[in-house]
């Protein structure tokens, strides 16, 4: 076991290595820095200013070399100016530079500033982390639960009653995208003219003028269910369907399986036949599908966070992208990668637990 | 345990026409008609016929376990005088698992993979007992011992897939006896496993039915086994029971000419292929919606009368002069049931030739990694050891052995689906052993064909059957036009006795034998000298089993074809082979002619397999060998003899040479050699297992 997590931190490492030069690479495009350099400098700049200015900012020469810089594999630029002034990726402005560290990057905490936010790229991450991670948390509590319920309840009677309502339901919400059913929602739910909120205000059952509010981004200090409700839910339903799918497919699959009959002819009772004899092993299939959710979310939620101006990290991840915020995209990448990662490592680990058939190394 | 009153000299479970059907869209099919049978208190009864007579059907209608189509239609079904088609859900429940239990077909299926074994069978109790988990697990562990299995801790905390097939049915045993049923049904309880582990079993299942005086239900299509372990049987034709009466009784003086035609088609003992052929039964199981008018059997039966058999149902009637035994034939009482079977067809030997095939010393190991996710130690799995022997021109070479012993490796490596490790093939003049099957020219291809085991998945689904065999003429460069070539397919359709209509058929439109049927032709297209038969008829019913064997002598007869037989079934291999080779661990551990192999003195791997299988025969008396324990892993065998672990002739050789040293090859007679320590004399005294009995 402790074998096999080493192992596979190792391949992770290597991975991680890959995706972040690629991003490195394309983030580091030579039009990419031209941008940045007007933008930092100045719009009107000229092209040997703009060479100059790049050169003056550590972003000449091989591409390897500065992602090594960028990781803190190889010391950082530093570069005497004519006016005898030194400066240097790790040198801050009012340091000795005698006194800086020769490296400075990913590896030792130095993850750069956003252009956008001005703040420490470590600092905006962070932030946005903790934010989108309460959506997450909320997202999961309410998909995951309700998704194998649906699933169990729709697959342990196959073309049942039951299992035609909520496979219509499951069908029905998976094949509708995050921005419709999100709009749907706040329709319904969260305007002051139309669906259910005017009515509930006439009756006078709602002291507001809706019933859930249309923006999160009081989220961000007070979660509550009134400004959480939405968000949370136009994520889940999607999520809901297709994992509901899932388990359903598996749980249909299992139920047909000879030991349920050998169950059943023991005399166990049919909600124990489900729960002791079914649901482990129709859990194996739907949990890789779960944990593949999670780096799903990440980039789901870029959408919805959008949509109800909640400041996570989808939303940092729109708003650095489109302002060629380099070392903050950077930044996002090694999270995300990391996240995909660890989540999938946690995922071969649980299906372990699930599948006794299946042996770690 | 149970609190209904109920008198011991009554039947435990009374069936009296009982009528199953399965609806579908289309139509009702019937699946068991008019089906009655008594069991009595720690009586035995078997259930035999062929797949899709609804043997399996009954026992599910005993437990009320047939699905959403299947409906009991009327009849009626009594355990302990109650009425289990009126039973509600709860009660029906209350009694599966505590008065009435099921062993079933694949053990590894029917056990939960991801339960360990404890909690799987502490469960039983625990439901209908209402017993403490600790009391049950103890009596769980005495269980386990009870079906002789070593290490009951170890055993209770592991999960079904740490446990070799013989193990898991042993669990499955031990789970249907955990609360000590009046009504054991056993469902083709060994057809999944080999036959010394399948000896074990059913000497195990006797004797706990002996011991705990559990009634059983016994299902198989395989009569040798019914004998072994049934009182009375139940022969069922095509949904129906067509003759019933205690074991030794139908056995030697059958009333129905179903029973009488089965007899007559499986390999006992002194059949032979040549002098006494065994006769097939003609045509095909009828499908259950296209039953023919009368008897079930007619169409098919040598003692068709029209206008009596086909004129109406046929009801069960009572033979006079014998215990419980009847008969489903109108003309049971005026065919002369001792007369001999006049379609016997004496055929001649044919000649056997030059050496085909000559394998020198062949050995073929695999390396496998250690983990599941690599790293670990590579380990060699050796699945062919020294392997020599030649075969002949119209020659029949059995290949015999257990699952893992190497049979089905040597076969790929003659195929050239994979190259040997070391050692020489020599296939007529050409050198083959490191020549994988892409390499070798098309004559080669052609002239080595296989013939599969599973004629279901060896056929493509969405080609027809004419395409598939003008398919491989292309393949082997056989005519020059497409029209000389369906010429060719249509004859070969002749050769294998199909019509020429079945060219446009598609293999979901053919039976299991017919199927194989194609099989052979393909394999016969290029013109196979050399063909190699990989359990043909082992996935076939007993009827046809017979006519495809047959075929596949004739076939011999004309091309003097050499065949390598592959087969666990030492029935048919003494019926139909000339050599026969024994296979343990990789090893060849005895080769000879085959009365040679079949008469001591033996190895004693080939002694244990021939006492293992069982004779359909009343008057065979065979000696009862059980082999200990399972097959070594090929990964791991054991030092000095491969078969020492489970030898009951180990003590016999002196100095442990058993233990310590890889037995040398001795040659007996003419021909045939054993390898083993075991000394000439020993050798001498060993008595053959099967005798018959003075008549």
């Amino acid at each position: 076991m402790l074998a096999f997590v080493i192992r596979r931190l190792g391949v992770m490492l290597v991975t991680a290595l890959v995706l972040t030069f690629v991003v490195f690479f394309l983030t580091n495009l030579p039009p990419n820095l031209e941008k940045l350099a007007r933008s930092e400098g100045s719009v009107r700049m000229t092209d040997a200013a703009v060479a100059s200015w790049l050169e003056e900012h550590g972003h000449n020469g091989s591409v390897f070399y500065r992602y090594a810089e960028w990781l803190g594999a190889a010391p950082g630029w530093v570069i005497t100016d004519e006016k005898g002034v030194t400066r240097g990726k790790c040198i801050g402005q009012r340091d000795d530079p005698a006194m800086a560290p020769k490296f400075c990057g990913v590896f030792q905490g130095n993850w750069g500033v956003s252009t956008v936010f001005k703040k420490t790229v470590l600092f905006s991450l962070g932030k946005s982390m903790a934010a989108t991670g309460w959506l997450m948390l909320a997202v999961m509590l309410v998909m995951v639960p309700v998704a194998l319920l649906i699933g169990v309840l729709a697959g342990m009677r196959e073309g049942s009653r039951t299992d035609r309502v909520l496979s219509t339901f499951s069908i029905a919400t998976s094949a509708t995208p995050e921005y419709v059913s999100g709009v749907i929602l706040v329709v319904l739910l969260a305007s002051p003219a139309t669906g259910l909120s005017p009515l509930l205000a006439e009756w006078g059952w709602i002291g507001s003028k809706t019933l859930f509010m249309g923006t999160a981004t009081s989220a961000m200090d007070n979660i509550t269910f009134w400004n959480f409700g939405l968000p949370v839910a136009t994520i889940a339903l999607y999520g809901v369907g297709y994992i509901a799918r899932m388990t359903r497919a598996s749980m249909t699959e299992v139920m047909t399986q000879q030991y349920i009959r050998t169950a059943r002819l023991k005399g166990v009772g049919f909600r124990q036949v489900v729960l002791r004899h079914a649901l482990r092993n129709a859990m194996i299939a739907p949990f890789t599908v779960i944990m593949l959710q999670f780096p799903y979310l990440l980039n789901g939620v870029v959408i919805v966070e959008t949509l109800f101006n909640y400041k996570g990290f989808g939303w940092m991840l729109v708003t650095a992208a489109g302002n060629n915020d380099i070392e903050m995209l950077l930044g996002a990448s090694v999270v995300a990668v990391i996240f995909v990662l660890v989540t999938q490592l946690i995922s071969d680990i649980g299906y372990v637990f699930l599948n006794p058939r299946i042996r770690l190394g | 345990m149970t609190n209904t009153i109920w008198d011991a000299s009554q039947p435990i479970l009374e069936i009296e026409n009982l009528s199953i059907s399965f609806f579908t869209r289309m139509r009702e099919i019937p699946a068991v008609m008019d089906f009655s049978c008594k069991v009595m208190a720690g009586e035995a009864m078997g259930l035999v016929g062929e797949s899709g007579c609804g043997k399996s059907t009954v026992a599910l209608g005993v437990m009320r376990d047939l699905g959403k189509n299947g409906q009991i239609v009327s009849g009626s079904i009594k355990f302990k005088g109650r009425d289990l088609v009126t039973m509600g859900e709860e009660e029906l429940r209350h009694l599966r698992g505590s008065e009435i239990a099921m062993i079933y077909q694949e053990p590894m299926a029917s056990l939960n993979p991801a339960m360990k074994i404890g909690a799987q069978l502490i469960e039983v109790p625990m439901i209908h007992q209402g017993m403490a988990r600790a009391e049950a697990w103890e009596l769980a562990r005495q269980i386990v011992a009870d079906v002789r299995l070593p290490d009951p801790d170890r055993i209770l905390n592991a999960f079904p897939h740490q446990l070799s097939g013989g193990q898991q049915q042993r669990i499955v045993i031990a789970m249907a006896l955990m609360s000590k049923p009046a009504l054991l049904i056993l469902d083709e309880p060994t057809t999944a496993l080999d036959v010394t582990v399948e000896a074990g079993i059913v000497d195990l299942v006797k004797d706990l039915g002996h011991k705990y005086g559990t009634s059983m239900l016994f299902i198989s299509h395989n009569l040798g086994l019914i004998m072994d372990v049934c009182d009375r049987l139940c022969v069922m034709y095509s949904g129906e029971a067509v003759e019933t009466g205690a074991v030794a009784q139908v056995f030697d003086d059958m009333r129905h000419p179903y029973t009488q035609a089965l007899f007559r088609s499986i390999p006992l003992p002194g059949a032979d292929k040549n002098a006494r052929p065994l006769i097939s039964i003609p045509g095909n199981f009828p499908l259950p919606h296209e039953r023919p008018k009368g008897c079930n059997f007619g169409p098919r039966c040598a003692y068709f009368q029209a206008g009596r058999c086909d004129a109406g149902d046929v009801a069960m009637a009572d033979v006079p002069h014998a215990d419980r035994h009847a008969s489903r034939c109108v003309k049971w009482d005026e065919i002369d049931w001792t007369a001999a079977p006049k379609a016997r067809v004496v055929k001649e030997k044919a000649p056997i030739g030059k050496v085909v095939l000559q394998m020198d010393d062949l050995k073929k190991y695999y390396a496998v990694s250690g983990g599941a996710f690599g790293g670990g130690h590579a380990k060699v799995v050796k699945a062919n050891e020294t392997l020599s022997f030649a075969a002949h021109e119209g020659e029949t070479l059995a290949i015999v052995g257990e699952s893992g012993c190497g049979k089905s490796t040597f076969a790929k490596v003659l195929m050239g689906l994979e190259t040997a490790t070391s050692g020489t093939i020599m296939l007529f003049d050409e050198q083959v052993q490191s020549t994988p099957i892409q390499k070798r020219s098309v004559d080669t291809v052609s002239s080595v064909q296989m013939v599969f085991q599973n004629p279901f998945d060896t056929l493509n689904p969405s080609m027809s059957v004419g395409r598939q065999i003008i398919r491989a003429l292309e393949v082997f460069h056989i005519g020059t036009s497409d029209a000389e070539r369906n010429d060719r397919m249509l004859e070969l359709l002749d050769l294998v006795k199909l019509p020429r209509a079945f060219a446009e058929r598609m293999p979901r439109q053919l039976s299991g034998g017919q199927k194989q049927r194609v099989g052979i032709a393909r394999a016969f297209a290029g013109g196979a000298k050399v063909v190699v038969a990989d359990e043909p008829v082992s996935a076939l019913d007993v009827s046809v089993q017979a006519a495809v064997t047959d075929l596949l002598m004739d076939i011999q007869r004309q091309n003097k074809t050499t065949l390598l037989f592959i087969s666990h079934d030492l029935s048919i291999v003494r019926y139909l082979s000339d050599r026969v080779l024994v296979m343990y661990l990789g090893h060849v551990v005895e080769m000879g002619s085959t009365d040679q192999v079949f008469q001591p003195p033996y190895h004693p791997y080939t002694e244990a397999l021939l006492s293992a299988v069982p004779v359909a025969d009343t008057k065979v008396i065979r000696k009862r060998i059980v082999l200990e324990g399972d097959i070594p892993s090929a990964m791991n065998p054991p030092p000095g003899c491969p078969f020492q672990t489970r030898c009951r002739w180990k003590s016999q050789v002196a100095g442990g040479l058993c233990d310590s040293q890889m037995p040398p090859v001795q040659t007996l007679t003419d021909g045939h050699q054993i390898k083993c320590h075991l000394g000439a004399d020993v050798l001498a005294q060993m008595e053959p297992v099967i005798t018959f009995a003075a008549e």
